[in-house]
C-alpha cells in the first residue's frame, strides 16, 4: 500500500499537515471576542486603565516636579553659599562681626557677597496694631547688592539704594507683602516707633525663602531709627560654580575668623532639592498603590474572561469543529486577556499623561513623561493580560468540542 | 474507498449508560446517507464519533484508513479542518460576521490567507444559490438562508465528508426541502454527505439509511446501486 495525496484504490490518504493560525488572524480573532463585548469590555479594561493611570500620573508628577525644581536651579544656579550664626560654645547667640560681608568678597572664586542683618522689631500694617503681632514677617537690614547675590527681582516698585537706604524706606518680600495685604508700592507700615514707605515688593526667591517672609530696610536707616548694631546675621555669597566646594570649606573661617564653629554654612539649593527628595519617598507609596489598582484590574479581566469562556461554549465548539487545536483556542483566549488589558493599558496611557499635563500645568510645572515609563506602563498592562489570560485560556483548551457543542 | 469506517464501536459514558453498543458501519466516498433514529437512540453520539469529536470506548474508527484513535489532538484538529464539514441543527453563524466572513472561518484553520478565504466563501455561497446574500449578516438571512450559509461553510474547504446533524430541524417544511434538494444536488456533484435525522419521512428520500434504536443499528438499507 503506498501513500499518495490524491485517494485512489488500495491506497491511504496522506493525513493534512497542521497549520499554524496565521498572526493577522489571530490579531483579528482576539480583537473580534473583545470588540463583540464592548460594553463589559470597557468595564474590565477600565480597572487596568486607572492602574496604569496612576502609576503613570505618579511617575510623570514626581518627573515634572523634578524637571521644575531642575529649571529652579538652571534658573537660580547651585552656587549661592548662605553662613549664619548658630550658637556658640557656651550656648550663647553667635554674632558676625561687621565687616565679614567685605571678607568673604576677598575670597577669589567669591562673585558677589551681600549680607542681612536681623532687626529686633515687629513690622505692622498700621501704629493700631499690636506691636507683639509679628504675622510671621522678620524684620531685617539688607545691603544694597542683596538682589543681585541671591537671584531675587522686584515684582513692583524698586530696591533699596544709596538714595533711598538711609530714610525710613522698606522693601517686602513676596510673602510679607501678602500678609500685609500690600499689593503696590506707596503704601506706608508702621516699624517700631513710624512709618515706613513701601518702595517695592519682591518676586519669590527660591533659594532664599526667608526673604519672600522679610521687610527689607537700608542699613543705614536700621541703624538710624531702629536701634540696629549694624552686625550682619546672614552672609550670602555665590561664587564660581566649579569652586563651590572650595569656598564652602574656608567661608565659616572668614565670616568669623574668631570662632568659625559657630558659623553655619548652608548651600539653598541643596535644601531645595532635599525637598523634593522626601517627595521621592512619597512617590514609591503611591506607585505601591498604583501597583496594587493594577493587580486588581488584572483580577478583573481574569474575571471576565472566566464569563467570556462560560457563555461562549458554542462558539469554542464550533472553532473545534472546524479544525482549531486546543492549543489554538488556548491562543485565542491568552490573546483576548492581553487585548483587553493592553487596550486598558492604553487607556490608562491616555489618562496618566492627561493627569500628569493637567497637574503640571496647574501647578506651573514644566511637563516631564520618562518614556520609559509610558512604554513600561502598556508593557505592565499586556503582561498582566497575558499572566491572568492563562487560567481562563487552559479552562477553554481542556473543554471537550462535544462538553462545548452541547447546549447545556 | 471508505471515507468513515466504525468497527464494533461502543461508547459508555459515565454511569455505565451504553450510548452507542457494538456498531460498525462504513460510508463510502460519494454516499449520501441519512442515519435515522428517535432521540436517545445514540445518532448523535455517532456523529460526534465520526467527525472525530468524541472518541470511542471500544472499538475503532477510521477516516480515510486512518485510525483515529492514534492521532494526538493537534493532528485530529486538521483532520476535521480537512476533512470534515459540520453542519448544526442551530446553524452557529456569528451575529456580527456576513455571510461570506462566517463562510470563510471554515478556512480559519488552514492557514490560508484572508483574501483566499473571502475568494473562496464567495465560490462556496454561489454553490449553494446565495451569490447575491454575500455581504448580508445572519439577522436578514431566513432559516433557509442561514443554513445554506452553514452548508457553504462545511464545503468551503472541500471535506471528504460533510455531516449534517439534523439540518432541517430548525426549519419550516418548505425551506426543509430546499435544503434537502441542495444537500442531493451536493450529493449528485460528488459530495459525501450523513444526515443524521430523527425524521423518516426526510431519510425516507435518501438513497441509503442506516437506522438506529438504544444504541444500535437496526436496519442498514445498504448502498443503492
Amino acid at each position: 500500500m503506498t501513500i499518495v495525496d490524491k485517494p485512489g484504490e488500495d491506497e491511504l490518504v496522506r493525513l493534512p499537515r497542521p497549520r499554524r493560525l496565521r498572526v493577522a488572524d489571530l490579531i483579528s480573532v482576539g480583537f473580534g471576542g473583545v470588540t463583540g463585548r464592548p460594553g463589559r469590555a470597557i468595564l474590565s479594561a477600565l480597572g487596568i486603565a486607572i492602574g496604569i493611570a496612576a502609576m503613570i500620573a505618579v511617575v510623570g508628577i514626581g518627573a515634572s516636579s523634578q524637571a521644575s525644581l531642575q529649571a529652579t536651579l538652571n534658573a537660580f544656579g547651585t552656587n549661592l553659599l548662605k553662613a549664619s550664626p548658630g550658637q556658640t560654645l557656651f550656648g550663647a547667640n553667635a554674632t558676625i562681626p561687621d565687616n565679614a560681608t567685605d571678607m568673604v568678597r576677598r575670597i577669589g572664586p567669591v562673585r558677589s557677597a551681600s549680607a542681612t542683618g536681623s532687626v529686633n522689631d515687629t513690622v505692622r500694617r498700621t501704629s493700631q496694631v499690636d506691636s507683639e503681632v509679628t504675622n510671621g514677617i522678620a524684620l531685617a537690614a539688607t545691603k544694597d547688592d542683596l538682589l543681585a547675590t541671591i537671584g531675587g527681582t522686584v515684582a513692583n516698585g524698586t530696591f533699596l539704594n544709596a538714595a533711598t537706604d538711609r530714610y525710613p524706606a522698606v522693601v517686602l518680600g513676596s510673602v510679607a507683602a501678602q500678609r500685609l495685604s500690600i499689593d503696590r508700592p506707596g503704601k506706608q507700615v508702621y516699624i517700631g516707633t513710624q512709618y515706613f514707605t513701601v518702595v517695592g515688593i519682591l518676586n519669590p526667591v527660591p533659594l532664599a525663602p526667608e526673604i519672600d517672609r522679610s521687610a527689607l530696610v537700608g542699613w543705614p536707616a536700621a541703624q538710624a531709627y531702629l536701634g540696629f548694631d549694624g552686625n550682619p546675621t546672614t552672609v550670602y555669597e555665590r561664587s564660581d560654580p566649579s569652586e563651590v566646594d572650595a569656598v564652602y570649606g574656608v567661608l565659616a573661617d572668614t565670616v568669623n575668623p574668631q570662632d568659625p564653629g559657630s558659623i553655619q554654612v548652608t548651600r539653598p539649593s541643596d535644601v531645595l532639592a532635599a525637598q523634593f527628595a522626601v517627595n521621592t519617598t512619597f512617590t514609591g507609596l503611591l506607585l505601591g498603590l498604583g501597583a496594587v489598582a493594577l493587580l486588581v484590574g488584572g483580577v478583573g479581566v481574569a474575571n471576565t474572561m472566566v464569563i467570556s469562556v462560560l457563555e461562549r461554549r458554542q462558539e469554542i465548539g464550533l472553532r473545534r469543529a472546524l479544525g482549531a487545536s486546543r492549543g489554538q483556542i488556548r491562543t485565542q483566549f491568552l490573546v483576548e486577556s492581553t487585548v483587553l488589558s493592553g487596550l486598558g493599558g492604553l487607556g490608562g496611557l491616555v489618562l496618566g499623561i492627561a493627569i500628569t499635563t493637567g497637574y503640571a500645568a496647574v501647578r506651573n510645572w514644566p511637563t516631564a513623561l520618562p518614556a520609559g515609563v509610558l512604554a513600561g506602563g502598556v508593557a505592565a498592562s499586556i503582561v498582566v493580560g497575558a499572566v491572568v489570560g492563562i487560567y481562563p485560556a487552559s479552562r477553554a483548551g481542556r473543554l471537550t468540542p462535544v462538553e462545548a457543542l452541547s447546549t447545556a | 474507498m471508505n471515507v468513515i469506517e466504525l468497527t464494533s464501536v461502543s461508547k459508555t459514558y459515565r454511569g455505565g449508560v451504553h450510548a452507542v453498543r457494538d456498531v460498525s458501519l462504513r460510508i463510502g466516498a460519494g454516499e449520501l446517507v441519512a442515519i435515522v433514529g428517535p432521540s436517545g437512540s445514540g445518532k448523535s453520539t455517532i456523529l460526534n464519533l465520526m467527525g472525530t469529536l468524541d472518541k470511542p470506548s471500544a472499538g475503532t474508527v477510521h477516516l480515510l484508513g486512518h485510525d483515529i484513535a492514534r492521532l494526538r489532538d493537534r493532528q485530529l484538529s486538521t483532520v476535521r479542518a480537512r476533512w470534515i464539514g459540520f453542519v448544526f441543527q442551530q446553524f452557529f453563524l456569528s451575529a456580527h460576521l456576513s455571510a461570506a466572513e462566517n463562510v470563510a472561518t471554515g478556512l480559519l484553520y488552514h492557514g490560508v490567507t484572508r483574501k483566499r478565504r473571502m475568494e473562496r466563501a464567495a465560490a462556496a455561497l454561489h454553490r449553494v444559490g446565495l451569490g447575491h446574500r454575500l455581504h448580508h449578516r445572519p439577522h436578514a438571512l431566513s432559516g433557509g438562508e442561514k443554513q445554506r450559509v452553514a452548508i457553504a461553510r462545511a464545503l468551503i474547504a472541500n471535506p471528504a465528508i460533510v455531516l449534517a446533524d439534523e439540518p432541517t430541524g430548525a426549519l419550516d417544511s418548505r425551506s426543509s426541502a430546499g435544503v434537502l434538494n441542495l444537500l442531493q444536488q451536493l450529493n449528485s456533484d460528488g459530495v459525501t454527505i450523513a444526515v443524521i435525522t430523527h425524521d423518516r419521512t426526510l431519510a425516507a428520500r435518501l438513497p441509503r439509511r442506516i437506522e438506529f434504536l438504544d444504541g444500535q443499528v437496526t436496519n442498514d438499507t445498504g448502498v443503492s446501486q
